[in-house]
């Protein structure tokens, strides 16, 4: 016994320093800076730090361009998390279906977005969406449609940036909706089919209900993940136009990192993890309903 | 609708959907290969008129790509062995070795998870900086060197271990220790895959704390230097997917090469994309 604990904690050192030094103590350090007004003064001297309290936050509320950043964040969470859900399905149930021939392969294919590096797509996307020489207006006026200019027009841009985030994601939920269908058993179908279910029905009153958690699980992870983007407005809008694709964690990273305004910046960071929290919570409230 | 039909139909929603998919990957890298000017002339062009690596050797030669290459290999190698290393280690301490207040310190460490990483950035920053390891690779690699997700990814399979065949090991006299390197280690070999693949990936792929951390283009990892390049070369369309092509191409086939591994990681439970 006494030399398992011994070992325990030999074992456990690297990872607990790690975790408590680089991760833990910056959390409660950010909750504290979010109470100072810890500026670019501070950085050279700490001395010009003072505790202001919940000034930060007060004055976070009080500020057009936080609230302006919290709704386009909701936005893109809200529209996106939902989209992503439904093509992630539609991909998953293609997959799958009994007929489909090379099913590894159209796996390996829907899923290859997942893995590729953001910075870089939202380059390419940057120029597929561009209004005159982009493939997407290209091929949109090819067809007579409008040709808009996606990124550069306020009611547009984040929904193009939303577009983005479902190509690139949608893949990893299709695998967790792919397990999710395989989990069903094979008796409820054939059950469906000797009543005389059509397709659609089947998809209804068993596909659906079944898949009923990994629904939740799926919309409220990929939301959570969602809330913090930030690197595609960073490279493709640069937060515009008209503030349209600013995000939370944008507004963090311009506050703390260009304007060195780390205790209003860290104030952001916080509001950020209540959103989160607020979700994961309602996650779990939804789950035990169940 | 016939069997037939049926069949035509699926694989056609399905090939409509590759191609839609797949389509960007193939213009970035078909752009790549085209001389300046050709991915913005009307009718376009869906594959280069005289394929050249011009746009290559600029990156390489004139930009220095080689560098931002070098060091986003550097720092995700470092991570993957690190996080590999401790997870496993932390991992199986959990998972299967007995010392008081166990559970409880794992309980934390699960509800700790729903913190996003951006609420200790900035404090993180200015730890780094009285480190004086702002502005080098150590400043990328040292917080990414444990990971939760690694540690529960390993506790995970570790349970499974049957533990008659650590008393075993114990009854033969083995340390503890020696039973964790010797034993344990080898058993979870895919495991230990499945987490080096995720983090080699994840590593390569980030951005954010990368792009906070390294304010010196002498240390830019690729996706930092990629951000840098498109604000100064806007128009350099084709010189720009190459170098999307340089940042994407590794991963994607480290993906596709151990691609078993990485989706187990992910039916783990993963958050991070």
């Amino acid at each position: 016994m006494r030399s398992e604990s011994r070992a325990a904690l030999l074992l456990l050192t690297p990872a607990a320093i790690i975790l408590v030094v680089f991760f833990f103590v910056p959390v409660i350090a950010g909750f504290a800076l979010s109470l100072t007004d810890f500026d670019l003064y501070s950085i050279g001297d700490i001395h010009n730090t003072r505790v202001v309290a919940l000034h930060n936050y007060r004055e976070l509320l009080g500020s057009g361009i936080f609230w302006t950043a919290v709704v386009n964040t909701l936005y893109f969470a809200l529209a996106g998390g939902p989209l992503t859900v439904v093509v992630s399905l539609a991909a998953a149930l293609l997959v799958n279906a009994r007929l489909t021939k090379y099913k590894a392969l159209f796996r390996t294919v829907y899923f290859a977005p997942v893995v590729t590096t953001l910075v870089a797509v939202a380059i390419v996307f940057k120029y597929l969406y561009h209004p005159r020489f982009g493939v997407l207006n290209r091929v949109l006026g090819a067809l007579h449609l409008p040709t808009p200019d996606w990124l550069g027009d306020p009611h547009l841009a984040m929904f193009a940036i939303i577009l983005l985030a479902v190509w690139k994601g949608f893949g990893y939920t299709m695998i967790i909706f792919i397990t999710g269908l395989q989990n069903i058993p094979e008796e409820l179908y054939e059950a469906a089919r000797i009543d005389g279910a059509a397709w659609w029905q089947q998809f209804r009153h068993v596909t659906v209900p079944m898949l009923g958690p990994t629904f939740l699980f799926v919309g409220v992870v990929v939301a959570i993940g969602q809330m913090q983007i930030f690197a595609e407005p960073y490279v493709m809008t640069g937060g515009g136009p008209l503030n349209k694709t600013l995000t939370v964690v944008m507004l963090m990273y311009q506050q703390g990192f260009k304007f060195w305004r780390m205790g209003y910046a860290a104030s952001v960071a916080f509001i950020l993890f209540l959103l989160i929290g607020a979700a994961t919570v309602l996650q779990m409230k939804l789950q035990e309903r169940r | 609708m016939s069997r037939r039909l049926e069949s035509a139909v699926l694989h056609g929603m399905l090939i409509a959907g590759g191609i839609v998919t797949l389509f960007p990957l193939f213009w970035m890298l078909s752009a790549s290969f085209m001389s300046t000017g050709e991915a913005a002339t009307l009718p376009p062009h869906l594959l280069p008129h005289a394929a050249t690596l011009a746009q290559y050797r600029q990156l390489f030669v004139r930009l220095n790509l080689g560098r931002a290459f070098f060091s986003s290999a550097f720092v995700a190698i470092i991570v993957t062995i690190s996080s590999v290393l401790f997870g496993s280690m932390a991992g199986y301490a959990f998972a299967k070795l007995r010392f008081g207040g166990r559970d409880r310190l794992f309980g934390l460490l699960l509800s700790a998870v729903v913190i996003p990483p951006q609420v200790g950035m900035l404090p993180l920053f200015l730890l780094m900086k009285q480190l004086h390891l702002v502005n080098s690779y150590w400043g990328a690699i040292i917080p990414s060197m444990a990971t939760m997700f690694g540690i529960f990814l390993i506790r995970q399979f570790m349970l499974s271990v049957p533990q008659d065949l650590l008393e075993a090991a114990r009854l033969d006299g083995a340390g503890e220790l020696r039973i964790y390197w010797s034993v344990v280690m080898p058993l979870a070999r895919p495991i230990l895959a499945t987490l080096a693949t995720f983090m080699f990936m994840s590593t390569w792929n980030d951005f954010m704390w990368p792009l906070i951390i390294l304010s010196d283009q002498s240390h830019y990892t690729l996706p930092v230097a990629l951000a840098n390049l498109s604000g100064e070369h806007v128009q350099d369309i084709e010189l720009m997917m190459a170098g999307a092509v340089v940042t994407v191409l590794p991963v994607l086939l480290v993906f596709l090469a151990l691609q078993r591994y990485y989706i187990a990681g992910l039916m783990a439970g993963s958050v991070k994309g």
